[in-house]
């Protein structure tokens, strides 16, 4: 069976050769004399078949040349072509001995994933469903252009979120003290240094704030499917099946995107004055121990508070929409975060190698951490089950909670999938759906529909994307994440 | 997949997950001002966005592929951070010398307005993921590149 319907890109340069290890795993030989680590490819037949039709494999080979790289270049079973990095993978390198690289971050830093529990049931909100889909497309500014004329913010206060990250916006009534406790990195990363960023990220950053974006970011209003593990589900909030859900998917918008950009300059000036060769202009990197490595780690944590601001004040607007609709107390809506995580990311982490604890950079590009039960990077109230995953699906489909669990601390660095993973490319999809008839059909099915631009919803449709069912499959059957719960959306939001 | 009001100035490649254009010119300048042109057909209507406003922009690099990608991202950050789209350029003053491109150039347009506006996807980023500066022959000009969205 092979997901191959479009003349979709080129293929890689050359045949990457692959074994199998079982019917999830596969490995890549070290088969270019420069490879320092094989390659770990996580994906059932057909997903790995997808991935041949595009330089997803090339690229997870390239990755494993990376100075400094421990066990495997990790492709996740979401992978797909990237830029330097595929899409949906993970690589750990030494913290002294090996490299940091921006590309294996990508544009988005902290492009991630926030979802809301409500104590509220479908029926509750069915009848305003429309109204609330309505107020949160106003209050919570999407598509081109957009911003919130109300949350203006001085370039000190820019550097001020950028450092403090979720309690920022909290102390100015932005959200709930116990937000942050529900964040990775409790909502702000340590070492962030806006000194370190540009004036042109800074002011790209400065009306962004606050702002969905477009593409693949939205936001919806989902239910709870059903529920797979009781008691790990009860402690995240999770209780019944129909409870109403919120998940926001969004990123550090122009802010990140100047910081990979800049940095990715700093760094090929970088890889010739330490004489790194890499196969990849977009794998461009520094030691860890430089000065550039430093640095851009700084701008980085800028980039990724700013993130999880932006996902905070969203998640305000949200709280205020069905406050203004349902004419209920907060108290009763419950709204509570379960959870909020990065798909795209660097960290300092420690890591068992070969028996040995090593400190490591981490880079996540496309992928979600996936923390055991017991880590002391779980919050407080989770601890006793591990970290929430979330996996967003595409428009209209499912969504899953999953738990990190120690195996992935074994095989992937405590990572698992991020996401659908894109099967067609935006103009194939376009060419079969228009966005008026993905409307339609979306609402067919009950599920409420608003967009800033109808292009968008084409080149979103659900059939464009791999079916996340099958990515939390393989992530459960491996055993690097646990299934939780499903969840279904009742209305989608776009940019 | 952009009708043929853009024939022989750029077209859309296939891509997975993010934007591949391929555009044309009789000279670098000529191929750099429709990879623009490319560039802002993906975030919108070209064809409705008036050339009155103008400014002028100055771009150098080491090399062609920097000096496409510094290029495309000076107008993306003057565009997001100013509420312009653009619809004209012109390349002018094209200089090279030992090892350094630089050329300025002329871009029209106007802000962006959501009523008069077609809105598409926002571009997040320029990339050099398979970028490709070809000009082998004179009067055959071909780039390539691809924008994160």
């Amino acid at each position: 069976m092979s997901f191959l319907g479009e003349d979709e890109g080129r293929p890689a340069p050359e045949r990457v050769p692959l074994e199998k290890i079982n019917d999830y795993l596969w490995k890549i030989p070290q088969y270019k004399a420069d490879m320092h680590v094989s390659g770990l490819i996580f994906a059932n037949q057909a997903l790995l078949e997808k991935m041949q039709t595009d330089r997803t494999l090339w690229q997870c080979a390239n990755v494993a040349q990376l100075p400094g790289i421990y066990k495997h270049a990790i492709t996740l079973p979401d992978g797909h072509e990237g830029y330097g990095f595929p899409i949906g993978g993970v690589a750990a390198t030494d913290h002294t001995e090996g490299v940091i690289s921006p590309g294996g971050v990508g544009y988005d830093i902290n492009c991630g994933v926030r979802l809301l529990a409500s104590n509220l049931t479908e029926q509750d909100i069915r009848l305003h469903l429309s109204a609330l889909t309505e107020s949160i497309f106003r209050n919570v500014p999407s598509g081109l252009g957009s911003r919130r004329k109300d949350l203006t913010i001085s370039n000190s206060d820019l550097d001020r979120l950028t450092v403090e990250g979720v309690n920022f916006l909290v102390e100015r009534g932005l959200g709930w003290s116990e937000d942050a406790e529900h964040c990775e990195e409790q909502g702000c990363m340590l070492n962030a240094n806006p000194d370190m960023v540009s004036n042109t990220a800074k002011s790209r950053g400065l009306t962004q704030i606050g702002t969905l974006g477009s593409g693949n970011h939205f936001l919806e209003i989902q239910k709870v499917d059903k529920i797979l593990n009781l008691k790990t589900a009860k402690t995240f909030g999770i209780t019944h099946e129909g409870q109403v859900m919120v998940m926001i998917h969004c990123g550090s918008r122009g802010y990140g995107h100047q910081v990979c950009s800049d940095y990715l300059r700093v760094m090929e000036s970088a890889i010739k004055k330490y004489g790194i060769t890499v196969p990849d202009r977009e794998l461009a990197c520094a030691p860890g121990t430089s000065l550039e490595a430093h640095n851009y780690y700084q701008a980085m944590a800028c980039a990724v508070n700013y993130a999880f601001v932006n996902r905070q004040a969203i998640m305000h607007w949200v709280r205020q929409s069905f406050q203004q609709v349902l004419k209920q107390d907060p108290e009763n809506l419950g709204l509570k975060l379960v959870y909020d995580v990065a798909h795209n990311i660097a960290k300092i982490e420690k890591h068992e190698v070969e028996g040995k604890t090593k400190k490591v950079w981490v880079h996540r590009k496309g992928a979600t951490r996936a923390f055991p039960a017991g880590h002391p990077d779980v919050p407080a109230d989770y601890r006793n089950e591990g970290q929430p995953v979330i996996i967003p699906g595409s428009m209209g489909t499912s969504s899953w909670v999953l738990v990190g669990n120690q195996k992935a601390m074994d095989l992937t660095f405590g990572s698992t999938a991020h996401g659908a993973g894109r099967l067609l490319s935006r103009s194939a999809a376009k060419r079969k759906y228009w966005g008026g008839e993905i409307k339609t059909r979306l609402e067919k099915s009950g599920i409420t529909v608003r967009a800033a631009s109808p292009m968008v919803l084409a080149e979103e449709a659900d059939q464009a994307y791999k079916n996340v069912d099958v990515i939390a499959d393989v992530s459960d059957q491996v055993g690097i994440a646990t299934k939780v719960a499903r969840l279904v959306p009742l209305a989608v939001i776009k940019g | 997949m952009c009708g043929k009001q853009f024939e022989g100035r750029f077209e859309f490649l296939e891509h997975t997950a993010d934007v591949y254009v391929k555009a044309f010119g009789v000279s670098l300048g000529e191929a750099f001002e429709n990879a623009a042109l490319a560039l802002f057909e993906t975030m919108t209507k070209t064809g409705k966005v008036d050339p009155i406003e103008a400014e002028l922009i100055t771009v150098e690099a080491d090399d062609l592929c920097a000096l496409l990608y510094n290029w495309l991202e000076v107008l993306l950050v003057s565009s997001e951070t100013k509420g312009m789209l653009y619809s004209k350029f012109q390349v002018n003053r094209w200089i090279e010398t030992a090892g350094r491109f630089k050329f300025s150039a002329c871009v029209w347009g106007e802000k962006f307005q959501p009523e008069k506006h077609v809105q598409k996807v926002a571009v997040k980023a320029v990339t050099y993921h398979r970028m490709v500066v070809m000009c082998e022959k004179i009067g055959n000009v071909v780039l390539e590149f691809i924008l994160d969205i």
